[in-house]
């Protein structure tokens, strides 16, 4: 059974919130599908290893060299907000939340 | 020229011999899409500069199988200047800055991009219902969904808007619509194309295809496509073969493997019943046909929600409304940004699945739901591995049931993702995987489902020219569509 409490754990994790009205049928919902994922435990993967990726090389190497592909005016293109051809953000640090 | 009745071959005979510009045909499409598009839906973006591109290949003589050929594209590829939203709202206003590997591909070969297709959101659903812009339909019947993710190609296709389409394919999202509106779609071997460009869903599990009407489309295309790309260390260095050159329907000594779990309880008698005539008709083309069992089978679809979405949960971490995309208005600080532009940006079932990944890889369900399904996954890769060092190919149904009505299981996750149990287990063990026609079930599509050894896409698409000639499916016009003319 997954909780309600388990559920806000994991949107904080996420980076998401939910309406109050939301949670509930969300955590009905997870539960359902966490519940069949749960049958999982009947397999008996003793000295089993995982596979994580497809990739049927380890690992790539390439020389190390700078590539400009993009000019800093394409990478702002898409920012929702620039200021001085830079990122705006709000503020970082939030006075009220700093312990 | 009625595009419904060409193939990629017959349009390229017809611009070569200069019955028509490259221009006109791009100039049809899009206004064939557009006439179509409030019925249909298929399309999010249609390409306005298409004529304009088929302008400039009519001025540089028709060269290769695809130069001048109108291409629907999933509209989770990006391409240059022209606006990609994985049918989200947290992408609705991006406009990529440079293309998908497989677009400079297609752009190479002279191809034109038609525009871009809709889809699950992020490429997560069985029914395109899932998209920020509405669902397609389905030719077939207007009151039922054209399956997904890849829904707005496969629809695309049925209808004649186009005759291929790229699609993408990472539990099932080419072959389930594939089957669903009565075409041919391909996923091939996991790494046989870049996916440089393709925006991310669960990347052990995703792979770019192609679907059209005529299996030998989807070969010409495949081999533009395919092969290696450094932008991409997943892309296999294997050769490219030129698929369409080597088509054969000659299935003599062809062994084919039929696990006993594709026949699911679940599963529609009448998708049975043509699935067992389409075996019958292999048999008589000289090919064996023998029952074999995949037990791990039964895990698959748990194996696959597990990984997909925690696979997902870290692929969009970076939806965060700082560099791209949507961005929440009247927020405090920054993890206020973070955190609305997610919630108001993503859909229900992109949070479902977040949420699912980012609770399997949680600290106290790590090792009992992410790694114990990695460890799943290899048992039945084995399996499937197994089947095929003594068979050729093995063959099931596509899908459980023929489409089915457009809201009828939007509610019910489990249900919709009890849809993809059939197509999952050639993704989870990377295997080149194909649904191509094999007939009609109270006149709604089937598709018959082909899994191949590794890279032996060619045996794929031979299995499926066999049977395409056999049964002609693509004579069939979609019966919705039937009278429009």
């Amino acid at each position: 059974m997954i909780s309600k409490d388990e559920i806000l754990h994991v949107a904080t994790l996420a980076n998401l919130k939910f309406q109050d009205d939301e949670v509930d049928s969300f955590v009905n919902q997870l539960d359902k599908i966490v519940g069949m994922e749960s049958n999982l435990s009947s397999v008996d993967t003793t000295g089993v290893k995982p596979t994580y990726n497809m990739a049927d090389t380890n690992s790539v190497f390439r020389e190390d060299k700078g590539i400009h592909t993009q000019t800093r005016e394409q990478m702002l293109e898409n920012v929702p907000e620039v200021e001085d051809n830079l990122i705006k953000v709000p503020t970082i640090v939030d006075k009220e939340d700093d312990e | 020229m009625d595009i419904k009745k060409e193939t990629i071959a017959s349009l390229h005979e017809k611009l070569v011999n200069k019955d028509i510009t490259a221009e006109d045909l791009a100039a049809q499409t899009v206004e064939n899409i557009k006439a179509n598009e409030k019925q249909l839906n298929t399309f999010i973006t249609v390409n306005e500069k298409a004529a304009e591109d088929a302008k400039k290949v009519d001025a540089e003589g028709i060269n290769g199988p695809l130069a001048g050929i109108p291409i629907g594209i999933k509209d989770n590829i990006v391409t240059n200047g022209l606006k990609t939203t994985a049918a989200s709202k947290i992408l609705y206003n991006f406009m990529p800055v440079y293309s998908a590997t497989v677009m400079e591909k297609l752009a190479a070969a002279g191809a034109i991009d038609a525009g871009k297709t809709n889809l699950d959101e992020f490429a997560m659903g069985s029914s395109t219902e899932t998209s920020f812009y509405g669902t397609s339909v389905n030719p077939w019947d207007f009151s039922r969904v054209p399956g997904g993710s890849s829904g707005g190609s496969a629809a695309a296709v049925a209808a004649g808007e186009v005759v291929a389409a790229l699609g993408t394919d990472t539990g099932g999202s080419i072959r389930q619509p594939a089957a669903f509106n009565g075409i041919f779609g391909i996923k091939p071997t996991y790494g046989r194309v870049s996916r440089w460009g393709v925006i991310a869903f669960a990347s052990s599990l995703d792979q770019v295809g192609v679907m059209s009407k005529r299996v030998e489309d989807s070969a010409t295309v495949l081999s533009v496509i395919a092969g290696h790309d450094e932008h991409d260390s997943t892309s296999s260095e294997k050769e490219v073969p030129d698929y369409r050159a080597n088509l054969s329907k000659d299935m003599h000594g062809v062994k084919i493997a039929v696990p006993k779990e594709f026949w699911h309880e679940g599963t529609h008698p009448d998708v049975l019943d043509n699935v067992n005539k389409a075996l019958e008709a292999y048999k008589k083309m000289g090919a064996t046909v023998e029952e074999v069992s995949l037990p791990t089978l039964k895990h698959a679809v748990e194996v696959y929600y597990v990984l997909a979405s925690s696979e997902a949960s870290s692929n969009l971490q970076r939806y965060d409304g700082v560099r791209y995309g949507y961005r929440a208005k009247d927020v405090k600080n920054i993890k206020d940004l973070f955190v609305n532009s997610r919630s108001e940006g993503f859909g229900d079932e992109v949070k479902r699945r977040i949420m699912l990944g980012t609770f399997a890889l949680s600290a106290g369900a790590y090792d009992a739901y992410f790694k114990k399904a990695a460890e799943v996954r290899t048992i039945f890769i084995e399996e499937m591995n197994n089947v095929l060092k003594d068979y050729d190919l093995i063959m099931g149904p596509s899908t459980t049931t023929p489409a089915f009505k457009i809201g009828e299981k939007v509610d019910d996750p489990l249900a919709m993702y009890m849809n993809d149990i059939l197509t999952i287990p050639a993704n989870l063990a990377g295997l080149p995987a194909a649904s191509v026609p094999a007939g009609l079930a109270d006149g709604l599509p089937v598709g018959l489902q082909i899994i191949g050894k590794p890279f032996a896409e060619q045996d794929v698409f031979n299995a499926a020219y066999a049977l395409q000639e056999e049964n002609k499916f693509y004579e069939q016009i979609p019966t919705a569509l039937k009278g429009e003319d």
